[in-house]
């Protein structure tokens, strides 16, 4: 047993060799030239300093969710009840999550039980576990939506991550994910993807296992706008962010207070500094 | 240095606690009545904006431990859970991950002050020695606390590091076991690492005292490298040096809480947001920022080592690496050795100054060469920069030493300053009291 141990060892040691030290270089080669177009750069109502969440386009955003992209995606981190922070009632949470069943248990007789789920519960995914979701698309895992938006981000490059700084750019991950969206298109003569759907906003390759998801008025919006691609692409995105980062709005607010306080505070240690230091030549 | 005490305990508790626990007389000693040079700047602050951050990271630290869960399925919920659901836990958690770098940004440049102005010259050497542990110290538990949140990034990075280990001769894949507690990175290195993460900080504590200790004992350094002679050289920390110190903390603390409100994931690396998996390697892996330019010193060594015409290996690629990576910190701690010059400021020191410079933006090139993946013309630019790193240190310091020829320094602090407030401030000092160094 011992030794089967050490050889699997060896060859993760051996992995970690040739991929993080990049002694050979392989495995950083195939990263370095994706995705091949850059995340063309959105406007968001979530960017800047005083950004926020459009509560409208969160609801839009909800319902590709649910109608399109929950067949194969979980949301693992969100409970229905944050929802709330859509603009829904307690009333309107506790229909929608009652919708899903979560196995619940044991109970007295020490057997788990079906019910309908209730806000405290996480959102119910489309898989039993991350097996059969593979095994369900064909061996590609279908990543959990919760912080995607967060957990996608190509590289900006030299010199642009350094003004990225100063013109607070943060929507790196929302601006791919947009991207992707809405990047599908026939892969270009003499490139063979295989079974996979040619992208060239891909970060991982040229080609992805998931086909173009979104369509004209696939999704009906209650509040009348205009069902397009890249609106489905552009409110599902909102939607995503919000997912990852649902404390964002307040997070910026309480930025703009500290930092005003900051900066108050900075002015008066200067002038104190000023005046303690008018004595001392230095 | 701190001369003798000039404390008078007033009231009766006072004159009590004095003749049995002199505790109010050692903080005077030590931060008000403490004699600092007139002419220190503002790199001269970094010191005190370190101590900040880390009573700041163990603030911090100590109340995210209550909501984390180190276990392997459960720490990364943990966290994000922390950031979610918990008051004002985002803040607390992004303020914990962006002070770790923020840390670092201000340990570099401390450490560049002290390059830049020979703070690590007699009598200083100690005091440099126990600057260069902390800064050891602060590097294990930056890794260590990386590894916690359990990300992709956590994981793959604790692979790659801990096999670093893996190539000492010998005993290597022993003490790789060790340390993780099995044969790859698991649930029980997750343990040790949050042990010993909460562990570390308060030894770099107990070292941060010592350092201090050293200071006060050796006195600071100053921009004009002379040492203090009298005392209208000197003036008492409370105020000059303590409200200066706090302006500067406050400005830094702007920088910082730009990033933790605006720009929490800018310092980050995105593979974090997705939880460890042991089955998918990052097509990338890399190290947080401050750890690159090691990084790049890694990977720039991908050659064996042997005897010349033979087969013989004795230094493989991968022992080699780790050995100059280990070399890039270990040479700092021989800096006042090698460093043979007698001026300690670079504002004397010509050609130093210009070969500081070289090596300052070299060090932030192999940071950015830390980054790049190892192939094509990044690896002769990373043998490049990590060569240009060791000549630095091995040739040119000691060389300086001899063939330099320093600028007149100034009699005293006190000349140097009334003679920039007479000329306008803006000029260099003309003082001609100092011989210029002639050795060798």
């Amino acid at each position: 047993m011992k030794t089967v141990f050490k050889k699997f060892t060896t060859m993760i040691s051996a992995a970690v060799m040739a991929s993080g030290l990049a002694l050979l270089g392989t495995s950083a080669a195939s990263a370095a030239g994706y995705p091949l177009e850059k995340p063309r750069e959105q406007d968001w109502t979530f960017s800047g300093p005083f950004g926020y969440y459009d509560k409208a386009q969160l609801q839009r955003g909800l319902k590709v969710y649910v109608e399109v992209c929950a067949a194969c995606h979980s949301m693992n981190l969100l409970s229905y009840r944050n929802l709330g922070d859509l603009g829904y009632t307690d009333a309107q949470i506790k229909n929608f999550a009652a919708e899903y069943e979560v196995t619940d248990g044991p109970n007295d007789d020490g057997e788990m039980f079906e019910r309908p789920a209730m806000p405290t519960d996480r959102f119910v995914g489309p898989y039993a576990n991350d097996k059969e979701a593979a095994a369900a698309n064909n061996g590609a895992l279908p990543p959990d939506f919760t912080l995607l938006a967060k957990a996608r981000a190509p590289e900006r490059g030299f010199p642009t991550f350094i003004f990225d700084i100063f013109t607070m750019y943060a929507e790196n991950g929302a601006d791919y994910i947009y991207s992707l969206l809405t990047g599908y298109q026939d892969a270009p003569e003499g490139v063979d993807v295989g079974e996979l759907y040619y992208n060239p906003y891909f970060a991982a390759g040229n080609a992805l296992a998931m086909a173009n998801p979104l369509s004209e008025d696939l999704v009906e919006f209650d509040d009348g706008t205009a069902s397009t691609v890249e609106q489905q692409a552009k409110d599902i995105t909102a939607f995503m962010m919000w997912a990852a980062d649902p404390n964002l709005p307040q997070r910026k607010q309480r930025g703009f207070i500290v930092i005003l306080f900051l900066v108050i505070f900075a002015g008066l240690l200067y002038f104190t500094k000023k005046k303690v230091w008018s004595d001392v030549a230095h | 240095m701190s001369g003798h005490s000039t404390y008078k305990p007033t009231t009766g508790l006072g004159k009590f606690m004095d003749e049995r626990l002199p505790i109010v007389r050692l903080v005077h000693d030590s931060f008000v009545s403490f004699p600092v040079p007139r002419n220190l700047n503002n790199w001269y602050t970094f010191g005190g904006i370190l101590m900040i951050m880390l009573v700041s990271q163990i603030i911090t630290g100590i109340v995210i431990a209550m909501h984390y869960t180190p276990e392997a399925t459960m720490a990364f919920d943990s966290v994000h859970l922390l950031r979610r659901d918990v008051s004002y836990g985002n803040t607390l958690q992004v303020w914990h991950a962006v002070g770790a770098s923020m840390f670092f940004v201000a340990v570099y440049i401390h450490i560049f002050r002290g390059l830049y102005y020979g703070s690590y010259k007699a009598p200083r050497e100690v005091l440099w020695i126990l600057g260069v542990v902390i800064y050891l110290l602060m590097m294990a538990t930056a890794f260590m606390g990386y590894v916690l949140p359990w990300g992709q990034m956590s994981y793959w990075g604790a692979q790659v590091i801990t096999s670093f280990f893996s190539a000492i001769p010998l005993v290597g894949e022993t003490v790789r076991e060790y340390l993780l507690g099995g044969y790859a990175v698991g649930n029980a290195t997750l343990n040790r690492f949050f042990s010993l993460h909460y562990l570390l900080p308060f030894m770099i504590a107990g070292i941060v005292i010592l350092h201090v200790w050293t200071l006060h004992v050796t006195g600071q350094t100053n921009p004009t490298g002379v040492e203090v002679k009298s005392k209208q050289d000197v003036i008492p920390f409370t105020p000059y040096a303590t409200v200066k110190d706090a302006f500067a903390m406050v400005v830094f603390m702007i920088i910082m809480c730009y990033f933790v409100f605006y720009m929490p994931d800018y310092l980050g690396h995105a593979d974090n947001y997705i939880k460890a998996d042991p089955l998918t390697t990052p097509a990338h892996i890399v190290p947080e920022w401050y750890f690159l330019p090691f990084y790049a010193v890694l990977r720039a060594v991908d050659f064996n080592i042997g005897i010349p015409f033979t087969d013989i290996v004795l230094i493989d690629s991968k022992l080699g690496g780790v050995l100059a990576m280990f070399g890039a910190i270990a040479v700092l701690f021989f800096v006042p050795w090698l460093d043979t010059s007698d001026v300690k400021s670079a504002n004397y020191r010509p050609t130093y100054k210009i070969f500081f410079w070289i090596f300052a933006i070299n060090a932030v090139f192999l940071g950015y060469l830390g980054s790049r993946p190892a192939e094509g013309i990044w690896i002769p630019l990373m043998k490049a920069s990590t060569f240009w790193y060791f000549l630095h240190f091995i040739v040119i310091m000691p060389l300086l030493g001899w063939f330099e020829k320093p600028l007149p320094r100034p009699a005293s602090i006190t000349d140097a300053v009334l003679s920039k407030a007479s000329s306008g401030g803006a000029s260099q000092i003309d003082g001609a009291a100092a011989e210029p160094q002639s050795k060798g």
